[in-house]
């Protein structure tokens, strides 16, 4: 198994404070990594720094062999994509003009889109069962169809290696298990590597192949997700009880909030 | 595909437009007679007229279009970078140090120049560029110097307040075809780089995190277009001053008609807005006529409800 991305002693953050503070981790072509930590543990920073929102303050981050500083932007973002969680309705583009967006890297300065990239744009519309949806403004979707909309966007990048930040915080539980399934179909029959962050234990339980638990810029634990998600883990780092089983399903972690009084 | 059409229907309406700026006027002309030699005068300047009008038109609203959309802020127009205030004051500074009137655009270009400058430096930090300062930025240099046109002003009286209205106000009497000429070549060549830009201005117009996410150089990018901007307005405050609300308000109502897609704003809007400019100086010429009533005017007056109405309406067609 060859490594994609691999982050050697990280550092960054805002303004003076440092938020990933020596953080190590490495991503395997093939890989469906969860992200998981809780809130300020650094999950989003860590995505901003490796897709170049940020800069890196110390530390270095490889794709494959290359420094990812030293890689052009664009060349780098046909490499790898990003998901957001949602994306601003101020201007209200129409779903196809947003998708044909994901073409910007493949096209250089004074290109304008070739027939080749309005197929592959038909093509990830297609992939994301998005067709019939092709002609309307982003504004009048549905959050769930604004999701698939910027995973389309993101496949029409043709990436190797796709980064989503809580995709599915907005969804309701139907949509959550729609993008998350088309995600495990890309993983698997497209052989497409994904690095999520997710909230919901249960989801990156049932989904991930390995999971990174963060806490306070640092990965605190990391592995296959029986070894992840241990009541032990979890309380050290959200700092509260739960209860772990397994699935009846799956045979997963199955993880039970306990609610508690004081 | 809507462009298409769209784009017939905005030509056509601009023939429609010239055509009636060029027989209405003080003097009518009738269609038949337009082109005969005792008519070249008159057709000779109204025609100047319209080409300053399709001019200033086009450079304003894709100016405003572009700023608009790395700015991501609706308020953003031409005039931002304290463009106005700084021709205006070099303008009057220049009346009452007595300079020759052919020196006059170029007072007002350097001005224009001075305020961007100064503007841009302040906003920017370790080169980089923050919308927002940006905006600041603009709003506190027109302060400064606004206050300093009106302390001039009050000093230095009529004939200084003629000139400060002259340049506020806007007017497209065009005193030379040459200086049209000029300013004709960086204005076209500004908007076509703009139009180069257009899926750039897309991806940024969603956010500056999803434009890089996308490839996009956006601190780059957003240079490029602050400078094309400001060389655009500055070259067009030399022949018509300053002439609001169609930088403003023609993005925003294009935008509405055809969508935030800029490969399809932005020819559009050139068109629209030089339909718009070429009607705006008919009325400003014919209404009260001998009378020239100031064509800021009129865009505004104009402007608003049509803006209003659609806004209302709000859906593309």
């Amino acid at each position: 198994m060859s490594i994609l991305l691999k982050i050697n002693n990280l550092y960054g953050g805002y303004y003076q404070e440092d938020v990933i503070k020596g953080l190590s981790l490495e991503v395997n072509q093939g890989d469906f990594l969860v992200i998981i930590g809780p809130n300020g543990s650094g999950k989003t920073t860590l995505l901003r720094l490796v897709t170049r929102v940020l800069a890196i303050k110390k530390g270095k981050v490889f794709y494959k062999d290359k420094n990812i500083v030293q890689m052009n932007l664009k060349e780098f973002c046909r490499k790898t994509a990003f998901v957001s969680q949602d994306i601003g309705t101020d201007f209200s583009f129409t779903v196809k003009e947003l998708v044909l967006m994901g073409r910007i890297p493949h096209l250089k300065r004074l290109q304008f889109e070739t027939k080749r990239d309005i197929e592959i744009v038909q093509e990830k519309l297609r992939a994301t069962d998005l067709l019939d949806l092709a002609d309307k403004c982003i504004d009048e979707l549905s959050a769930g169809e604004r999701q698939r909309v910027l995973v389309a966007r993101a496949l029409a990048q043709e990436p190797e290696l796709l980064f989503l930040d809580e995709p599915t915080s907005h969804l309701d539980i139907g949509h959550q298990i729609q993008i998350l399934d088309l995600l495990k179909k890309l993983n698997r029959v497209n052989n497409l590597t994904i690095v999520m962050i997710l909230h919901d234990l249960n989801l990156a339980s049932a989904y991930a192949n390995r999971i990174a638990l963060l806490d306070k810029g640092f990965v605190f634990k990391e592995g296959h997700p029986k070894e992840v998600l241990t009541y032990k883990n979890i309380e050290a780092v959200y700092k509260t009880i739960v209860l772990v089983d397994n699935n009846r399903l799956t045979g997963k972690p199955n993880i039970v909030l306990v609610p508690g009084e004081k | 595909m809507y462009l298409k059409r769209n784009l017939s229907i905005l030509f056509l309406l601009l023939c429609i437009v010239i055509i009636f700026a060029l027989i209405k006027g003080a003097v009518n002309i009738p269609l038949a007679n337009l082109l005969f030699k005792d008519n070249q005068v008159i057709f000779n300047l109204r025609l100047l007229r319209v080409l300053a009008a399709i001019l200033v038109g086009s450079g304003l609203a894709v100016s405003g279009i572009a700023l608009q959309a790395i700015l991501r802020n609706p308020l953003a127009e031409p005039y931002l970078l304290g463009t106005s205030s700084g021709a205006g004051l070099s303008a009057v500074v220049a009346v009452i140090l007595g300079v020759s009137r052919i020196y006059m655009p170029l007072a007002a270009f350097l001005g224009a120049v001075l305020s961007i400058l100064i503007v841009y430096n302040l906003a920017s930090e370790k080169g980089v560029i923050a919308g927002k300062s940006l905006i600041l930025s603009g709003v506190i240099i027109s302060v400064a110097f606004s206050s300093v046109i009106v302390f001039l002003v009050s000093l230095f009286g009529n004939e200084a307040m003629h000139e400060m209205n002259w340049w506020l106000w806007g007017s497209l009497q065009v005193y030379d075809y040459k200086l049209l000429l000029l300013v004709a070549l960086p204005v076209i060549l500004g908007i076509c780089v703009i139009y180069l830009f257009a899926q750039d201005l897309n991806a940024i117009s969603l956010g500056e995190e999803e434009a890089v996410h996308l490839g996009i150089d956006t601190q780059n990018i957003k240079k490029i277009i602050i400078l094309i901007t400001a060389l655009i307005t500055s070259s067009l405050i030399c022949i018509c001053g300053i002439i609001g609300f169609v930088g403003l308000i023609i993005p925003h109502m294009m935008r509405l008609i055809v969508g935030p897609n800029h490969k399809i704003l932005i020819p559009t809007t050139c068109l629209a807005a030089s339909v718009f400019m070429v009607l705006c100086d008919l009325f400003s010429r014919t209404l009260f006529s001998p009378l020239e009533i100031p064509i800021g005017v009129i865009t505004a007056l104009i402007g608003a409800p049509v803006f209003v109405f659609l806004l209302k309406k709000g859906k593309r067609i």
